[in-house]
């Protein structure tokens, strides 16, 4: 068989486990553990008078309760606030059990060990909690009036306050070139709370070695490393004593990678004080309202143009909901700032947000991070000025592109990873000419007007995005080749079903010329790897994939120095086929890699014939060296990190045809069609799955998905019965292409393609609705009734 | 107080003692170790967890184990036979039909009992029997491409 499988549909390494009920998700493990359950605020805004155990003690099965007063030292501290910026001037964070004030709905506030679930659940609901209510502010621009505070030592509830600009190569400011444009359009535009809600909610699982004084922790993490170093810190443990693993992970979408949550250094303090294994399963209405949620700004758009549509000046003012708490920065503000310009050369760039505070859940990534936000306010704003103008809305955004060789492509602020924000490379004409094609845009005119005749209506939009993927610092790859010829591949980020086990085989197979087959991969593993940042940002592939090239690179050149000197023959004269090194046209000068393991490792005991190579006397290294020359290591094996100057930018532009029904306003998308750049493709199948359930939670927010606080700060909507995400019936057929246009950053010229599909649909299906309807449409996602009710008051 | 049944999973008979109000799901995981079955909403709606109860699909989170007792149960676990993956399970992995693979199984058993009765269905019937499974991952184009990729090779095996 052929080893080149680089860029080839290769089928999913993960999947038979998976399918065959094999799998092992967090409470798949620990069937002897004792269960922790959580008593959660029911007020978004109270200050707690008294917790009265009392009345949970007498329940079968109990094991413990911990309130705020019990946890010691650094554990009673507040969590750590993971990503700190010199504009979040008052970053707060949580505790890991309610101190004094809850600050939203589902603050944890006294933690349960019992038996099981169902008992730990009866003793939680046997404890009562005296609260004195105070006044919750919900909304953000109710938060920003400041009448009530979330936080009493945070005035104007405001976190964090950022103004970026970005002047004309003229040195005019925005605001300048806004004033001096000939044309000008002000607008506000909304985008409602949703959230990632994987179908496996979080989950910690922790062990305490009493003989060995160690702690063995399972999370369902998107980031293990960082996970294992917060439980230690907070635990006060030697690092060495602590092991993470992220087990299969049932879907992350970004939620998964805060940490640690109060559960992620609770349930190990728990079970090393117990010296019990316990285990906590996050349900789902836990889910809804003490994890994450993302997506909820305002934003206050100025925009100057020309009689082309070009953009001479942009100014935007964006109110960012952050929740309760900060533990994630301002991450989504700031993608939402830099990732707005998009594919687009502006004239001059003013961009300024407040993040709020409100008593609601905390605010941190979902898939997408702040950029379905950006793209909804740049495409808007361009669908705004080709209305403006009376010019075609492909048009206004073809004169506005960064053109081919215009890369590297300088946008002149600061990305979210700390680095310039510098597009490495793309080719936006070609991607609009490829998508006008596929949705056939230039006789969509003459459909429209076909179903008109019909008593139809029906609209076509357009989005376009720039993701900046790949962000830093690093991550690192290990490899090695063992004496049987398997080949171990491991990596410290971790996988939530993006087929990891796959791509990165490949990449191995491809790099050492070995039957994947023999290559297996382990992510998330802090006994395999120890050094990792997470999954998160689109980067998986980017960093992982080339550490992981990289350190084949080092073992490949190992092993070919090694069988040069068992063969005689010159490295350089040397290839890998199929697992066997031979002489590049003399296929019987040969010796597999897995003897050239064996060789790598002088040996003074064998453990089979194999090994018996090795060995001292079988094979005699000469007398003036030693055995493990200088600089060398014992072992067919290799690490290496990858660490980029910064992120490199993936592109990918989205049109839908929809229909909106005369009379009930609902809306159906009849099609949806995508272009996609990632450099190059790894596994275009698995490509493919990513953007077809980028998409389908992108139809979720701009069509279904919100969450619904009512004045006083409760989710009303915290169940699948009534947070609607899509079924198979709400997700259209998705039709895609790809251009791969290589990064020049990275050894394998890939980027991210994680997020992608999510990106830009709120703006695509917003702008298809306008065009069909005749009705600005504002503000997302937007419902039947909503369009229903847009009909009745135009 | 605690209820002996007697369940016959995956052709096995099994025995559990349990409260009146231990969920099926629950059962299966926990007493019996049978943790293929998933728990995605514990309220009906998303479908992962999803078993063939006397062939018929039902939500095991939303059934008590002790009604089941003396019926025939299903679970991912018992899916594939003795000469290896059945054909929805093939159908899944070929088509790229799952991702995170949390929802898998209740997909898995949907769609087995669906094609026993709808060996050869059209667009719109495979559209309807998935459309009780939420999917986070996949956006449902290939699972809906493995529906009928699996009644494909069903219909081939037979011939």
């Amino acid at each position: 068989m052929t080893t080149k499988l680089f860029g080839e549909p290769v089928q999913r390494r993960e999947d038979e486990r998976l399918i065959t009920g094999r799998g092992r998700y967090l409470d798949d493990l620990g069937a002897n553990a004792l269960a922790a359950a959580f008593v959660r605020s029911p007020h978004a805004h109270a200050r707690i008078r008294e917790i009265d155990v009392s009345g949970a003690l007498d329940v079968e099965g109990l094991v413990a309760i911990y309130t705020w007063e019990d946890l010691p030292g650094l554990l009673a501290e507040p969590l750590p606030l993971l990503i700190p910026h010199p504009a979040l001037t008052h970053g707060r964070t949580g505790h890991a059990l309610a101190r004094d004030v809850v600050r939203h709905v589902g603050e944890p506030v006294v933690m349960v060990v019992a038996a099981d679930r169902y008992l730990a659940e009866d003793a939680c609901a046997l404890i009562e909690v005296d609260y004195e209510i105070l006044k919750p502010v919900v909304g953000v621009e109710e938060a920003a009036q400041a009448v009530n505070l979330v936080h009493e030592d945070v005035p104007g509830n405001i976190g964090a306050h950022l103004v970026q600009e970005v002047p004309s190569a003229s040195g005019q400011s925005a605001r300048e070139a806004i004033e001096a444009a000939p044309h000008t359009l002000a607008f506000r535009l909304d985008i409602e709370r949703s959230a990632s809600m994987p179908l496996e909610g979080k989950g910690v699982y922790a062990r305490w070695d009493s003989d060995d004084q160690s702690l063995r922790v399972y999370s369902s993490t998107q980031t293990s490393t960082s996970v294992r170093m917060a439980i230690a810190a907070k635990l006060g443990l030697p690092l060495p004593k602590v092991e993470v693993i992220a087990p299969d992970v049932g879907g992350g979408f970004g939620v998964k990678i805060v940490h640690p949550w109060p559960e992620e250094v609770l349930v190990p303090w728990a079970a090393r004080q117990l010296g019990r294994e316990i285990k906590w399963t996050e349900d789902r209405r836990e889910h809804f309202i003490s994890s994450s949620h993302e997506r909820a700004q305002v934003h206050y758009v100025r925009v100057g143009f020309d009689d082309a549509g070009r953009v001479l000046g942009l100014d935007v003012n964006i109110l960012h909901d952050h929740g309760a708490y900060t533990p994630y920065g301002i991450i989504v503000p700031i993608i939402t700032s830099t990732q707005l310009v998009g594919p687009y050369k502006l004239g001059a760039y003013r961009v300024e947000f407040s993040s709020i505070y409100t008593n609601t859940v905390q605010v941190t990534p979902y898939r997408g991070a702040g950029r379905p936000q950006a793209v909804f306010c740049m495409e808007r704003t361009m669908d705004r000025i080709a209305a403006h103008l009376g010019l075609d809305r492909t048009e206004v955004r073809a004169a506005n592109f960064i053109q081919p060789d215009e890369f590297p492509f300088d946008q002149g602020m600061t990305f979210q990873d700390g680095r310039p924000l510098i597009y490495d490379s793309g080719d936006y004409p070609e991607s609009l000419r490829m998508l006008k094609e596929i949705i056939g845009w230039d006789s969509f005119p003459a459909m429209k007007a076909e179903a008109a005749a019909e008593g139809r209506i029906i609209g076509i939009g357009i989005g376009c995005y720039v993701e900046g993927t790949g962000v830093g610092p690093y991550e690192g790859g290990h490899v090695q080749i063992t004496s049987d010829g398997r080949v171990h591949v491991s990596t410290g980020l971790t996988s939530q079903g993006q087929g990891h086990e796959t791509v990165f085989a490949q990449i191995a197979a491809t790099e050492l010329g070995v039957p994947i087959e023999k290559v297996s991969v382990v992510t998330g593993d802090t006994r395999r790897f120890g050094y990792a940042v997470g999954t998160f940002a689109s980067r998986a592939a980017v960093m992982s994939g080339n550490a992981i090239a990289l350190a084949c690179r080092k073992v490949r050149e190992k092993a070919l120095r090694v069988a040069a000197d068992a063969l005689e023959a010159d490295p350089r004269d040397l290839e890998i086929t199929d697992g066997v090194v031979h002489v590049a046209g003399a296929p019987s000068a040969s010796i597999p890699l897995a003897t050239v393991a064996v060789l790598s490792n002088p040996l003074r005991y064998s453990f089979d014939q194999e090994t018996q190579r090795a060995t001292q006397f079988a094979s005699p290294a000469p007398a003036d060296r030693p055995p493990v020359a200088e600089g060398e290591e014992p072992g067919m094996e290799g690490k290496d990190y990858y660490s980029p100057v910064r992120s490199t930018f993936a592109s990918g532009m989205h049109a839908a045809i929809v229909e909106t029904d005369p009379l009930t306003a609902e809306i159906r998308i009849l099609r949806y069609a995508v272009v996609h750049d990632c450099g190059k493709l790894i596994n275009p199948m698995i490509v493919e799955g990513q953007i077809h359930g980028g998409v389908g939670q992108g139809v979720g927010g701009a069509l279904y998905e919100k969450m619904v606080y009512d004045e006083h700060g409760q989710l009303l909507n915290a169940s699948f019965m009534d947070f609607l995400m899509p079924y198979a019936t709400e997700v259209p057929r998705i039709e895609t292409a790809h251009l791969e246009t290589p990064s020049p950053l990275n050894p394998l010229g890939v980027k991210g393609a994680g997020e992608a599909g999510v990106i830009p649909v709120s703006a695509v299906i917003a702008a298809a609705i306008e065009d069909a309807e005749g009705i600005t449409i504002d503000k997302m996602p937007i419902s039947p009734p909503e369009l229903w009710e847009l009909r009745r008051s135009r | 107080m605690n209820h002996a049944i007697t369940l016959t999973v995956n052709g096995v008979v099994r025995e559990a003692s349990v409260p009146a109000r231990r969920l099926l799901s629950d059962c299966l995981r926990h007493d019996l170790g049978l943790t293929g079955t998933h728990v995605g909403c514990e309220h009906g709606v998303c479908g992962a967890c999803t078993v063939l109860l006397d062939g018929e699909p039902v939500r095991s989170c939303l059934t008590f184990a002790v009604t089941a007792d003396g019926h025939e149960i299903t679970t991912v676990e018992g899916l594939a036979g003795d000469d290896g993956l059945s054909p929805v399970q093939r159908a899944f992995t070929e088509c790229h039909g799952l991702q995170c693979g949390f929802c898998t199984p209740g997909f898995l058993c949907t769609v087995t009992a669906f094609l026993r009765e709808t060996p050869a269905p059209t667009e719109e019937e495979v559209l309807e029997a998935v459309s009780g499974n939420l999917c986070r991952c996949t956006g449902y184009q290939n699972i809906i491409k493995a529906v009928h990729r699996a009644a494909e090779i069903q219909a081939e095996e037979a011939r």
